[in-house]
């Protein structure tokens, strides 16, 4: 059940004019799973995002949404996607109820089943005292919403979402986040985003794209330790010589930051994790009473390894 | 995608409910009302101070064929106005709107987008129609109607209104800007207009391409099939082009 893969894209290409926006895009989303897509403005974010949703036509590629071909199928492979575009499409004039179960018929949903899935879309989205309004009248971030709740109404497996906290305050953000890590456990999520902080926080996957092409993949938590040697930093108020630490097994560099703290970096241990060396620093502290106060492992920041990926050399 | 009946339906439901929610729609529904009413009652006013000589000719022509006609007529020459700004808001402001993209984006064919817009601005035209003809109809009150020319020219406006929208809705396909495709549309119309006004003898096959050409024998209370082919045409052609132009598009 977890490994069901609900969303493959084989080399997708995309030329507009002269140049090339996306070029040999593969791409596997699996039920459960939240995939985040980073890159730069002009990266090709939205153009991958609207081809898997099946509203750009691209030049060459096979998509599959739940095992049917997007071009073929095209029917049964949409009625499974619900895409949340860049500017949420909203009909200014309706109101949310209305749109909303339009939206419903549009997916082909049973009549019967659309005021059940209209009732939970809005408690969903924080939209419950809404439905009378006009839509033109909200606000963004209630529009957003309603623009998110428009790629839920039908239960689709997919949820393509093309930046969707753009435009929101920073409680609004965290609603929606929490959201979609909701929506991530029994649905595939594949977001775009030039916000690192929501990669690290809801997505289980990253994919990095830039200039068109993918060029790096792995789990988030694997982003964060990209390139890194293992590491922490520790205080201790009565410390030892540095010669002392030094000579902790596996420990290949020690640094005094202030009289009482050391950035400690070591190499990977293989079978215990990264867990052995701090642990046998804590062990000798409490012996020798060195009165370890913090302990803090070094992590690379997101950031850091974004701009080193996507560096133009 | 296999084409179905209900979705052209769920456009087409969804049209006319956006048009009624435009004051925009109430105020030209009301305005072209009284502008009607006040055309019958001129028309109505001019045939009853001529109507003492008009029994004096040996066959004198009808209440039905000096009132009504002229009316529906007029009725002709303000669809021509009025379509296409109804028309220019189908897709253009879709594409504005950056809403077309919800349209593309679901599980619905560009068959069923073209032939649920279409509809939806058809029905809500037929609703004009028959309203204006309804006060019409009123003659029935003072006089007997020749009820076959009044349906006869209802039919031919309908199928005028038909072939209009359909041109509008190509127009409006064509561009992102509402505006430019009514007034490209409301050029179009009038050039064809123009060309039934050409004397017949001097260019006969230009003004066969002219939709008024055409509603001037329905008016006259002439029905012919070669007149009823050619609205068909004229409307289905700029369907499929719309089809094909929305189709092969991305977003």
């Amino acid at each position: 059940m977890s490994e069901y893969i609900t969303l493959s894209a084989h080399n997708l290409h995309h030329h507009r004019g002269q140049r090339e926006i996306i070029r040999n895009v593969s791409l596997e989303l699996k039920r459960g799973e939240v995939l985040g897509l980073l890159g730069h403005n002009g990266a090709g974010k939205s153009t991958t995002l609207q081809a898997l949703a099946g509203v750009l036509q691209i030049d060459s590629g096979r998509i599959e949404i739940c095992g049917f071909d997007l071009k073929q199928h095209a029917q049964e492979a949409k009625s499974r996607i619900g895409f949340l575009p860049e500017t949420p499409p909203l009909y200014q004039d309706m109101r949310v109820d209305d749109y909303l179960t339009f939206c419903a018929r549009l997916h082909r949903m049973q009549p019967a089943d659309i005021a059940a899935a209209l009732i939970q879309t809005k408690q969903r989205c924080g939209l419950q005292d809404c439905g009378t309004h006009i839509i033109g009248t909200l606000s963004k971030g209630y529009q957003q919403r309603v623009g998110i709740a428009q790629a839920l109404i039908h239960q689709p497996q997919v949820i393509i979402l093309d930046e969707p906290t753009v435009g929101l305050d920073p409680t609004q953000i965290k609603e929606i986040r929490m959201l979609i890590r909701e929506l991530g456990d029994a649905h595939s999520v594949i977001l775009s985003t030039h916000l690192l902080s929501e990669v690290e926080n809801i997505c289980d996957r990253v994919e990095i794209l830039h200039h068109g092409r993918l060029i790096y993949s792995d789990s988030s938590a694997g982003m964060q330790q990209h390139g890194q040697q293992p590491g922490f930093i520790v205080s201790l108020l009565t410390p030892p010589t540095i010669s002392v630490l030094r000579a902790i097994n596996m420990v290949t560099q020690v640094e005094q930051l202030s009289p009482t703290q050391f950035k400690i970096l070591h190499t990977h241990a293989i079978n215990s994790g990264d867990i052995a060396v701090p642990a046998a620093l804590l062990t000798l502290a409490a012996q020798h009473g060195w009165q370890a106060q913090q302990l803090v492992p070094l992590k690379a920041k997101l950031e850091d390894v974004f701009n080193q990926l996507t560096q133009d050399s | 995608m296999s084409t179905s009946p209900n979705m052209i339906f769920v456009i087409a439901h969804k049209e006319i409910r956006s048009l009624f929610a435009m004051p925009s729609t109430w105020l030209i529904l009301a305005a072209l009302q009284f502008i009607f009413a006040l055309l019958f009652l001129s028309r109505l006013n001019a045939y009853l101070q001529v109507q003492a000589q008009l029994t004096q000719l040996a066959n004198p022509p009808g209440a039905t064929l000096i009132v009504a006609a002229p009316m529906f007529e007029a009725l002709a020459l303000i669809l021509l106005m009025l379509i296409p700004i109804f028309t220019m808001r189908l897709i253009a402001e879709e594409r504005r709107n950056q809403t077309l993209i919800l349209l593309k984006s679901a599980p619905i064919s560009s068959t069923e987008i073209v032939l649920g817009k279409f509809l939806g601005l058809f029905i809500f035209l037929s609703i004009i129609i028959i309203a204006c003809s309804l006060m019409v109809m009123t003659l029935a009150l003072g006089t007997s109607v020749d009820y076959g020319l009044l349906l006869l020219n209802v039919l031919g406006l309908l199928l005028l209104a038909a072939s209009y929208t359909a041109l509008g809705l190509y127009f409006s396909a064509l561009t992102v800007q509402p505006a430019v495709a009514a007034i490209s549309t409301i050029a179009v119309l009038f050039a064809l207009g123009l060309l039934a006004g050409i004397s017949p003898d001097s260019s006969i096959a230009f003004d066969a391409i002219s939709p008024t050409r055409h509603f001037r024998s329905f008016n006259n209370g002439l029905f012919s099939s070669t007149d009823l082919i050619f609205f068909l045409l004229f409307s289905i052609t700029f369907v499929l082009l719309t089809w094909h132009k929305l189709k092969n598009e991305s977003a």
